[in-house]
């Protein structure tokens, strides 16, 4: 695994750091850096940056105006969020909880529907005139070593190594740089979600008509319950200008031991009555598959080493919870870059003075959030009935509720009850809603 | 004694994704990526071939709208010395009357500041398919041509001439031309290098040069849809082809399989012509077969 630093003739000197991965980890650690004067290289081993990249999701507009600000009036956004729902299915019925806000319309906004391909290429581009060095189409494939200190990065490319004080990993989900670097033992199946997405073109006007929404507006709908077959994972619908991204992310292992396929789960989710409602003749633009690291807190890696630090994804950055992943990223990139930069003043890039990125991210939301949440991934892969059973129970009792006949209201609470209890008996009910409760506090 | 080349290059919409809204006929550009286009790759790496044995320089020259410089930075990447865009307003539109007026003066402009020896184009572009620039060019600039190359054979300093194959249908011919030379290369004619790791830094680092209409020595009225006789009347699809129908061998044998099949077909009149006399399909149907 270790390279030493033998007869070769790496160039040594152009670079203060590296950075892998054109992601918005990456660029945002790019774009902080040039800033701070430093010499930076990224690495992508993608067409450009984003081409790797499935993303067609929400961005968060403060996490990334603190990289690029005002980034909503010169880069590639498709509409601002001004409208959350949450739907619980089961069968042919949803619940639905809706926030909308015409606020978040306006400035400074609070999240953006963006195709990531676009997004990461613009965010690309600031980096470079920033002053960042982006080379594309290069895969790194090992890191170079000084003793114990990581020295550089070896790529695929002829004459490929390159040097410099410290490199930044930020090479996205399944990250083996991570591994290589003695920082993790490389990702179990139990911490990757796997997502499937479709991008469907619907007219502008339709999609504002079925969604309710302002002119430009969009919406970000996320869905649980029977759509996913009882795993784990939850669906997603995002409104851009004139598509609708759509899709399912679930836990990898749980799929797997259900041996279900990701397409059938879309697909199922597609058919669900409130979603083919609004999907109704669009038709497809793409299909594409995903790996999200789920771990959380719990699959995170050491976070730091002798000349290298990792940053999104890679550090397994993601609230699974809320769906997360993106700001996470920019906002880790960031603050590696600003522990650099300290390094760089001191002139030192050891495990000691990059620990400092320990302390800012423990400081920061990321550390927070990942901490509070980290029971919660683990909870509902061992309570797969909050996916089935749960949502089931709900919606048997309000439609019970709601169907009028000729029981009286005292009668049909007498009914409910017997009916959810008949479901599962109150003592599990009572320790899944303690566990549960005991999970996000 | 070097050999200096302008290579041509032109940012193409990626053709293996285009299609065409059927209702309005015309090309759904929307969402699409642009490439280089894949001939004018091997145009680069050709220059770049008779570089590495002749020295000299080597230039890239593209015209196009702003992001077009994305192209340019992706060749110098494979270490073309210099990377010049044209990209102005007044030339919108051109065809290739007008794209090889154009690209002519800034090869006049460049040949100012040192011999061009030779101009290297991709066969055509996937998006026009017109093949026309080339050719175009060697005549603007009263250069000799080779069109369809499929080898650069060799380079004779002294008498200033190339050798080169050029690629017809039913074979391939040697030809010696003079130089000043325009050349256009096919797929055949070399594998593309992947750049090494100082090249591409040093490309990320080399500004890729931008000309206007006013940095060339040109006359307003032959360029861009003013100085483009082409008039394009229709863009269509070719009609979708039915699909043929399939016959699953599952439940059953081959042969009754090919029974079905020369049934049908002996339904539509299809027949087999054989020893002079003609023989119906359903004629070789295995026997007992009901």
């Amino acid at each position: 695994m270790t390279l030493p630093l033998g007869d070769r003739q790496p160039a040594k000197g152009r670079f203060d750091a590296i950075v892998v991965g054109g992601g918005p980890a990456g660029l945002s650690a790019a774009c902080t850096l040039a800033d701070g004067g430093s010499r930076v290289c990224v690495i992508e081993r993608g067409d450009w940056p984003g081409s790797k990249n499935m993303m067609g999701g929400l961005i968060f507009a403060q996490p990334t105006s603190k990289v690029v600000p005002e980034f909503w009036k010169r880069g590639p956004v498709e509409r601002p969020v001004t409208r959350r729902e949450l739907w619980i299915t089961t069968g042919d019925a949803a619940f639905k909880g809706a926030y909308e806000s015409t606020d978040f319309g306006v400035e400074p906004y609070n999240a953006f529907t963006v195709f990531r391909s676009r997004f990461d290429k613009w965010l690309a581009g600031e980096a470079r005139a920033k002053g960042a060095v982006i080379l594309t189409e290069t895969l790194v494939e090992d890191l170079l070593w000084d003793g114990e200190r990581v020295a550089g990065v070896r790529t695929g490319r002829s004459e490929g190594d390159l040097e410099a004080d410290v490199v930044i990993i930020a090479e996205g989900a399944n990250s083996f740089l991570t591994e290589k670097a003695g920082l993790c033992q490389g990702a179990e199946s139990g911490s990757l979600a796997l997502a499937v997405k479709e991008v469907l073109a619907l007219p502008k006007e339709k999609i504002e008509d079925r969604f309710s929404l302002e002119d430009g507006a969009g919406a970000a709908y996320e869905i649980i319950g029977e759509i996913t077959d009882g795993i784990p994972g939850t669906g997603f619908i995002y409104t851009n200008k004139d598509t609708v991204s759509i899709g399912v992310g679930v836990i990898l292992k749980d799929m797997v031991n259900r041996a279900g396929a990701a397409y059938n789960l879309l697909e199922r989710f597609k058919a669900q009555p409130q979603v083919r409602r609004l999907i109704a003749g669009a038709s497809p633009r793409e299909y594409t598959a995903h790996l999200i690291p789920e771990g959380g807190y719990r699959g995170m890696p050491r976070l730091y080493g002798d000349g290298v630090l990792v940053a999104g994804d890679a550090a397994s950055m993601v609230n699974a919870v809320f769906t997360e992943g993106a700001n996470l990223a920019l906002l880790s990139g960031r603050i590696a870059a600003q522990t650099v930069l300290r390094a760089s003043e001191f002139g030192t890039f050891g495990c000691e003075t990059l620990s400092y990125y320990g302390g800012l991210l423990e400081d920061s939301l990321i550390m927070k959030d990942l901490k509070q949440y980290k029971n919660v991934m683990p909870l509902l892969s061992s309570h797969l009935h909050f996916f089935g059973l749960y949502p089931e129970i709900a919606s048997a009792a309000v439609k019970e509720f709601l169907t009028v006949d000729s029981l009286s209201k005292a009668d049909k609470h007498k009914l409910i009850m017997k009916l959810v209890r008949s479901q599962r008996p109150s003592r599990k009910m009572i320790k899944d809603l303690y566990e549960a409760w005991r999970a996000i506090s | 004694m070097a050999i200096n080349s302008v290579v041509c290059v032109k940012q193409v919409p990626d053709t293996t994704q285009v299609r065409i809204d059927p209702e309005t006929g015309s090309l759904i550009r929307h969402g699409l990526p642009s490439v280089v286009n894949p001939f004018d790759l091997h145009a680069v790496e050709a220059a770049l071939r008779l570089r590495d044995i002749y020295g000299g320089r080597v230039t890239a020259l593209s015209m196009g709208p702003p992001q077009a410089e994305e192209s340019l930075r992706k060749v110098l990447g494979f270490g073309v010395n210099r990377a010049v865009l044209l990209s102005d307003r007044a030339f919108a539109g051109a065809d290739t009357l007008a794209t090889t007026y154009a690209l002519a003066a800034a090869i006049r402009k460049i040949a100012a500041e040192e011999p061009v020896d030779l101009v290297i184009c991709g066969k055509q572009s996937i998006d026009g398919d017109t093949g026309q620039v080339g050719p175009g060019l060697a005549h603007r600039l009263g250069m000799s041509q080779v069109t369809y190359i499929c080898g650069l054979e060799e380079i004779d300093l002294e008498a200033r001439t190339i050798k080169a194959w050029r690629q017809l249908e039913t074979g391939r011919e040697l030809l010696e031309a003079k130089l000043p030379a325009a050349l256009t290369i096919t797929e055949t004619c070399n594998r593309i290098r992947y750049a090494s790791l100082p090249d591409l830094i040093a490309a990320a680092e080399q500004p890729v040069e931008i000309w206007g209409v006013d940095d060339i020595e040109v006359e307003r009225e032959h360029l861009g849809l003013k100085g483009s006789p082409t008039r394009v009347n229709k863009i269509f699809a070719p009609p979708v082809r039915e699909r043929g129908e399939i016959f699953a061998a599952a439940d059953s044998s081959a042969a009754e399989v090919a029974a079905t099949v020369f049934d049908r077909l002996a339904l539509r009149g299809v027949t087999l012509g054989g020893n002079g006399r003609s023989t119906s399909i359903a004629d070789s149907k295995p026997v007992g077969d009901t």
